[in-house]
């Protein structure tokens, strides 16, 4: 556990009732973006951009959640989403605790409720979550008395991930609605398009999945999303480019014949850049595979936002901690 | 004359499958056996026991060819005593035991292990499946012989599905020398293999393992052909797509002989259960989207699917606390199967009671080639007695069975069991 309390940290009143919790602001946890409301998305990306320009854009702290600890409970590796939570907890002046296990908790002998339990009774306000298994969020929120945030559940939903990547797209072009957004790559086992659709949708972007028909399901048509299959088809139509890792791990048998080939039909090269809208926006939640998803002078090059992106997660991380734990602060 | 199965029941409403009767009169029970319908006063014994059964329906057992406990290897789910006593709660008064138990029922031995343990446990009565291959292996045949001689009922391998299409096909030009039915729980698993629910758009929108309606289809698709090329006895155990019901029409309107069955969960459960992420929804079959259950429901209308099983499943607490993908498959089903198809396929009118009994009573017996699913005078006096009307409230700690899986735990069903009567023998009385 770590706690720096050497530092004296206030907030100021200002900034305090810039942050005043609306009544309708209901939720306890943060599981997915499907069932928030466009407002409620709004909400927590407007505290985002307040929060990071009251740390000074994050190089300073606030007390906000002083007094309350954060702990993070990954099943699944993860280094990003993992420091970008602790960070996020740790601006507002909250304390982190830290739980990294990987496999199931079969292999263990342990059920994760268990291990969920266990941290809890250490007096956590929130519990930050991945594991592999869909659900696992919805299950400790059954469980748990406090609160729970969703950092990623197999293929399922990566709130934070979706909010980050809609704030980066807001700050770039005002509103989402009316913009034309695909997400490029492994779709199926991919739970930040997930979290994308449900976001983008609600924001009023047109939402385009597109990838190899192995990962592309026909079913996201019901959504009112549209299925692509070819990426040069959809390119001169794109205001912004997702880049999806493709997640070799999770696949039993390989849904396209290569790399090669799959770098051929879906990359972000230069070549395709030149063919895009001259202002389209490149982005990747990472991490990223370099050569597959995307060339190395398209994730350097000025259409890319990917640093950007990670600044963005912090923020969103610690508006939505404010916004689930600052009520009882 | 045993005092303790015989009985005089009146004002009932008297169901048989076996003979299409739906009328009120009175039964008469004498040492264990139907005695008599409407027998004059004159010609009841004078002490017999009366049961006023006014509002009730009288019918009888029902027998269930998907049940599994557990026992041996698994008492933590549920042992014979404790599954039997949840099947006589259920108003079942014979179930066929899976053979999915450790190590699997492939021996003589352990057929006769099953049969002994239920004698013991004097519940309803138990019925021994045999595995269809070594070990439920799915690569060479049990010692098939051995286990008829010892008592099997039937073969089978339990949930798992007879995967290599030559091992069946030997399966069932094997069995029909014993005259024995080849159970078949159709899935291409290389197909469903790591699934966790049904394909589709709910699926996608969780992000689970699909197990696509295909997988299905084509494993009923092959089993049919195979039926037909080798005159052997079938039983599909638990038919859930829209694909497996129009073939199993299609293979019916053509006169090949077989038997279709469906899990309860599968009539009236669907996909979108899995939202709650509750692994008490996780089941083989998956539940279903509403057009494959739509499907499944006109089957059972028009006779297409022969017998209604209850599927029952049981995990202890621990196992279904994992995550939902390792979490195991099944639900405990044999105490709610009744008032399922009461509340989902009577009361709305798409079985008669009748037509409903005939599927979960006649039909398994006749499959077995067992005696029950009749109220003939001189036939064993297996039945039970419940009340139609009865709402009550599904409480899984309240349940018989050891284990609590069911998502229906918190629901209101119509239909309440009131008592099972096994050879004349009451076994069950509900406290109500």
């Amino acid at each position: 556990m770590s706690h720096e309390s050497g530092l004296a940290v206030t907030t100021p009143q200002a900034i305090l009732s810039t942050l005043r919790i609306p009544d309708t602001w209901n939720h306890k946890h943060l599981l997915g973006l499907e069932h928030l409301t466009a407002s409620e998305i709004n909400l927590i990306l407007d505290y985002a951009e307040v929060l990071h320009g009251a740390t000074s854009n994050g190089r300073s702290k606030l007390d906000l959640l002083k007094g309350r600890t954060v702990a993070n409970l990954f099943f699944e590796n993860s280094t990003r989403t993992k420091n970008s939570f602790s960070l996020a907890a740790k601006r507002l002046g909250a304390d982190t605790v830290e739980f990294s296990s990987s496999g199931s908790s079969v292999a263990k002998g342990e059920t994760f409720i268990d291990t969920a339990k266990t941290i809890e009774a250490m007096l956590v306000d929130a519990v930050v979550v991945r594991h592999s298994s869909p659900g696992t969020p919805h299950m400790l929120s059954n469980h748990l008395d406090c609160s729970v945030i969703n950092a990623g559940d197999g293929p399922h939903e990566h709130p934070t991930q979706g909010l980050l990547d809609i704030l980066t797209i807001r700050q770039h072009r005002g509103s989402l609605s009316g913009l034309t957004v695909a997400l490029v790559g492994d779709i199926a086992h991919s739970r930040t398009a997930r979290s994308n659709i449900w976001g983008l949708l609600k924001l009023g972007a047109k939402v385009i999945v597109c990838g190899p028909a192995t990962l592309v399901s026909k079913h996201w048509e019901k959504l009112g999303v549209e299925v692509s299959y070819s990426l040069d088809k959809i390119l001169p139509r794109c205001d912004v480019l997702n880049l999806l890792r493709i997640q070799f791990e999770r696949q039993a048998i390989r849904p396209f014949p290569s790399v090669h080939e799959y770098t051929l039909l879906y990359a972000m090269n230069q070549e395709r850049i030149g063919r895009s809208k001259p202002e389209i926006l490149i982005m990747a939640p990472g991490p990223i595979n370099r050569g597959v998803e995307l060339t190395p002078e398209v994730a350097d090059g000025p259409h890319s936002v990917i640093l950007e992106q990670v600044t963005n997660g912090i923020a969103i991380r610690m508006a939505t901690l404010w916004l689930l734990l600052g009520r009882k602060a | 004359m045993y005092a303790d199965s015989s009985w005089l029941i009146e004002n009932a409403r008297l169901i048989d499958p076996s003979s299409g009767m739906d009328r009120i009169g009175r039964l008469l029970v004498m040492n264990g056996r139907f005695a008599g319908m409407d027998t004059p006063d004159g010609d009841v014994p004078e002490h017999i026991q009366r049961i006023d059964a006014a509002g009730c329906i009288v019918a009888p057992g029902l027998i269930d060819l998907a049940t599994e406990f557990g026992e041996p290897g698994r008492e933590e789910d549920e042992t014979i005593v404790t599954g039997t006593t949840a099947a006589l709660a259920g108003g079942y008064t014979a179930i066929a035991l899976s053979s999915n138990s450790e190590p699997p029922i492939d021996t003589a031995a352990s057929v006769e292990f099953i049969r002994q343990k239920g004698a013991r446990a004097d519940n309803c009565k138990v019925y021994a499946l045999g595995c269809v291959s070594k070990g439920q292996l799915g690569e060479s045949l049990a010692e098939i012989g051995s286990l008829v001689e010892a008592g099997a009922v039937a073969l089978s391998d339990g949930p798992r599905p007879i995967e290599n299409t030559a091992l069946l096909r030997r399966a069932l030009e094997y069995c029909g020398m014993f005259d024995r039915v080849v159970f078949d729980h159709p899935e291409i698993a290389s197909l469903s293999r790591g699934g966790v629910m049904h394909e589709g758009l709910e699926q996608l929108k969780l992000g689970l393992s699909p197990i696509p309606a295909e997988a299905e289809d084509l494993a009923t698709s092959r089993d049919l052909r195979l039926i037909e090329a080798t005159g052997g006895r079938l039983h599909l155990t638990s038919i859930s797509t829209s694909g497996s019901v129009e073939l199993c029409r299609r293979a019916k309107a053509r006169g090949i002989q077989f038997t279709s069955g469906i899990f309860i969960a599968n009539v009236h459960m669907c996909d979108t259960m899995m939202r709650s992420f509750d692994a008490n929804c996780k089941v083989n079959p998956p539940l279903r989207s509403q057009d494959h259950i739509d499907a499944c429901v006109e089957g059972l209308r028009d006779g297409t699917i022969d017998i209604i099983s209850s599927g029952h499943r049981p995990s202890s607490l621990e196992k279904k606390m994992l995550e939902i993908d390792a979490a195991p498959f099944g639900m405990i089903a044999l105490e709610t199967a009744m008032a399922q198809v009461v509340t989902y396929l009577i009361r709305p009118g798409i079985l008669t009671w009748c037509e409903a009994l005939e599927k979960m009573s006649l039909n398994p017996a006749k499959l077995l080639g067992k005696s029950g699913g009749t109220l003939e005078i001189g036939k064993a006096a297996d039945f039970f007695i419940i009340d139609p009307e009865r709402r009550w409230l599904v409480d899984a700690t309240a349940l018989q069975s050891k284990s609590y899986n069911t998502p229906l735990n918190g629901s209101e069903l119509f239909g309440l069991v009131l008592s099972t009567f096994v050879a004349g023998r009451r076994r069950w009385t509900a406290k109500v």
